[in-house]
């Protein structure tokens, strides 16, 4: 990239950017610069104008309201004459009024699930890696989380999601799973985010597991991302491109260590056979990098396409200079006929692939210095009739084959889930779900889960 | 690299610029668009997000919606939270000030509407309440006035020069329902005070306006299917208060109706409750055909 601008560069950037912030009112790209200032004086007199107006039947209301009886309104009786409420000018001192909960500065919503269930495995945490799985015959506690969002201030949103969930001994663990910022008014159609979050690599990973089709993480997700999910502390840059369809971009750039970079500088336990190294970060390579690229087409009026491809760069812990490289694709198509009714029926179909490439360096357990291991998981959901939805997915992951010591982050493995789920509202779920296991290590398993959701607070709004 | 910036630079700029210099305006609903369209005339071109057939409520937020919105001069939504599970995401990732909450071109078509069944406080047990009110306000024609009215309002915030226009064509639009009312009304006159059975809540708006009193709905609450228990509680009512039309709108599933219509010898009559193209092409058409349908069915 060109960073050195010159300063007439500079000068054309800059024009360009109030080109395009400036209000489309006056069509002002047009205008000469001395006429956009007269209509700027005249619209600004007209908010005056606008302002005082707007003073004077306020107090009119509440002096009508103050004679006003209430009345209890019959079925029969004729619409109530509207009242002038009319749209107040924008100031930037004004809060932003927030859309669920009208009168408050923040959403704020508790979100709770509850797993139940058996399994034949000896140890369920052998294969149930996730940290959001139910992970023992009984009952588990696997996600609460309390979700916090509004705007800021007229420049910025905020959103913070923190997590509670019980251990197997019951002990409350805490988690801060995401808090940032997000840029409201960046020119050029960027988008800021800064703060802890979950990167955007694929479909899953950024999603909380209320979101999930199923009550466990695909095992790909899981051998990559590690149990805790593909997130750390950083900032991601965003660019919707000006395509006639939807494409956008994104680079995240995070820290590289801990649990939550589980590919990255974990320094949790032993890697194959050897201590893990502790690197601190030295350069710029040695943070995680996280681009993404998606694209949708709408295929039908009926169906929708979404595709994706994600990296994750950084280095890891397994040796001094080693790196990991992480490269996935995503699929996702969503058929919901134009006479749907309470969202249903629909089918949704969704894959994604993930391939590491890592550099483990020399050590006596592994007959190469660099693995390479893949996984893929597909899934279907098929929204039969209001409330309820069938599902159904297929897991794979494979190592390097026959490369090293039992690895059970690297071993074959394959998983079928079908799953059953009763939606009594959107704010509330209950899901059946069979798990086959069939693992290299492991041998066959079965399990079934059982899962119930519920949802307080602000209107949840997904994403597609 | 040295050229690539200028390049994008020029593409960026000449992104937000469209054919023929119409404003872009973006409905969230085609009961919106429609009113919004008569409003606009030829001065903007009108997009609607929701399909016309479809569950308002449950609208995908298809990523192409975000295109839509990132492009638009002017959004209009009906507001009273009817949105409130689909557009905030969408509003969020099409990062375009101009429609930002509060900013101009931010079209709330229910300010000024005086919203039925507001409720005094926020209980899910009484399933999915609107928590500002019945947002399905369009379907009483009066309201249809204030909403051209706002949008004009809002059009000409946005794009003064052509204000004359947006006024208008609101007022025209006003004219043409001050001029059918009387007609409306004459036609539903005999049926005045008639008992009527709706699935949703979407048509007490209407309903108020030609004095036809709603019954019960077929939903126990709102926003919950029809179950046997509550079935079972309101066909005797309904058969003792000689309930003959049960409204639905198109999208709802036939089994509950005709089960219902045959145990209580009421009609069943589908309801567009947006301009969809077939039945209704424009505001004033979906309003006369409402009222056509309703006295056909309710007459004798």
């Amino acid at each position: 990239m060109d960073v050195a601008f010159r300063p007439s560069r500079l000068r054309a950037v800059m024009v360009a950017v109030l080109l395009i912030a400036l209000p489309r009112a006056p069509r002002a790209e047009s205008l000469p610069v001395e006429q956009m200032r007269r209509e700027l004086e005249a619209m600004k007199e007209q908010l005056r104008q606008m302002q005082d107006q707007i003073r004077k039947q306020e107090e009119l209301i509440e002096k009508l309201g103050a004679e006003k009886t209430p009345a209890a309104p019959a079925p029969a009786a004729p619409a109530p004459v509207p009242a002038a409420n009319p749209p107040r000018p924008w100031s930037p001192t004004q809060p932003i009024q927030l859309f669920s909960t009208g009168k408050s500065y923040l959403n704020l919503s508790f979100d709770a699930l509850v797993d139940a269930g058996t399994s034949t495995a000896k140890d369920v945490r052998t294969i149930q890696r996730g940290d959001h799985d139910p992970n023992q015959r009984g009952f588990t506690v696997p996600n609460e989380e309390i979700f916090l969002d509004g705007a800021v201030d007229p420049y910025f949103k905020g959103v913070a999601d923190i997590v509670f969930k019980l251990d197997e001994n019951n002990d409350t663990e805490v988690e801060l799973e995401e808090v940032y910022l997000t840029s409201t008014s960046l020119p050029w159609n960027l988008q800021a985010k800064a703060g802890q979050f979950f990167s955007e690599f694929g479909r899953l990973n950024p999603q909380h597991p209320h979101a999930w089709d199923f009550v466990d993480q695909p095992l790909v997700i899981g051998r990559m991302f590690g149990p805790e999910g593909l997130r750390n502390p950083g900032a991601r840059l965003s660019w919707l491109a000006p395509t006639p369809f939807y494409s956008e971009a994104f680079l995240a750039v995070q820290d590289s260590q801990g649990a939550s970079a589980f590919s990255f500088r974990n320094t949790e336990g032993p890697l194959f056979g050897r201590p893990p190294v502790a690197r601190s970060v030295r350069a710029l390579g040695d943070v995680l990098y996280v681009p993404r690229y998606v694209a949708s087409f709408d295929l039908t009026d009926s169906q929708t396409l979404v595709a994706g491809l994600s990296g994750a760069f950084g280095p890891n812990a397994s040796a001094e200079n080693t790196q990991t490289q992480i490269y996935g694709g995503d699929l996702f198509w969503k058929w919901k006929p134009p006479w749907q009714a309470g969202g249903f029926p629909f089918v949704a179909f969704q894959t994604e692939a993930l391939g590491r490439r890592y550099e483990a360096g020399a050590a006596a357990a592994l007959p190469r210095e660099t693995l390479f291991d893949w996984g893929l998981y597909s899934q279907l959901a098929y929204g039969f009739t209001q409330r309820w939805v069938a599902g159904l997915r297929g897991d794979w992951v494979s190592g390097d084959r026959g490369s090293f010591r039992p690895d059970p982050d690297r071993a074959d493995r394959f998983r079928v889930s079908p799953d059953l789920t009763f939606y009594p509202t959107e704010f509330s779920k209950l899901r059946l779900q069979y798990n086959f296991d069939h693992g290299q290590l492991a041998g066959d398993d079965s399990s079934v889960w059982l899962q119930a959701e519920f949802l307080l607070g602000a209107h949840a709004a997904h994403k597609f | 690299m040295r050229t690539a910036i200028p390049t994008v630079i020029v593409l960026l700029a000449l992104a937000p610029c469209r054919a023929a210099d119409k404003l872009h305006v973006v409905a969230t609903t085609a009961d919106l668009a429609a009113i919004a369209t008569a409003v606009a005339d030829d001065a903007a071109e009108v997009t609607t997000l929701a399909r016309p057939g479809e569950d308002p409520h449950f609208v995908d937020p298809k990523p192409s919606f975000i295109v839509t919105l990132n492009r638009a001069d002017a959004l209009i939504e009906g507001g009273a939270a009817l949105e409130a599970g689909w557009l905030p995401p969408l509003l969020d990732s099409a990062r375009n000030p101009r429609i930002a909450s509060g900013a101009p071109g931010r079209i709330v078509a229910s300010e000024g509407i005086a919203l039925r069944e507001v409720p005094s406080e926020l209980d899910r047990s009484l399933g999915d309440i609107h928590p500002f009110g019945n947002p399905h306000y369009l379907l009483d024609p009066v309201n249809g006035k204030t909403v051209a009215q706002t949008i004009a309002k809002g059009l000409c915030a946005v794009d003064q020069a052509r204000c004359a226009t947006y006024q208008a064509g609101a007022r025209r639009l006003a004219e043409a329902i001050d001029q059918k009312l009387p007609e409306w009304q004459a036609a539903l006159a005999p049926a005045r005070g008639a008992k009527i059975v709706t699935y949703h809540k979407d048509y007490n708006y209407l309903a108020a306006r030609f004095g036809l009193e709603v019954v019960d709905n077929l939903e126990p609450k709102p926003g919950i299917p029809p179950s046997p228990a509550h079935l079972a509680e309101l066909v005797p009512r309904m058969q003792a208060a000689h309930v003959r039309v049960i409204l639905a709108e198109p999208f709802r599933e036939r089994q509950t109706l005709d089960f219902v219509a045959e145990k209580t010898g009421a009609k069943v009559l589908l309801l567009p409750i947006m301009p969809d193209g077939k039945a209704a092409t424009d505001y004033i058409a979906l309003i006369d055909h409402a009222v056509r349908q309703l006295a056909e069915a309710l007459k004798g």
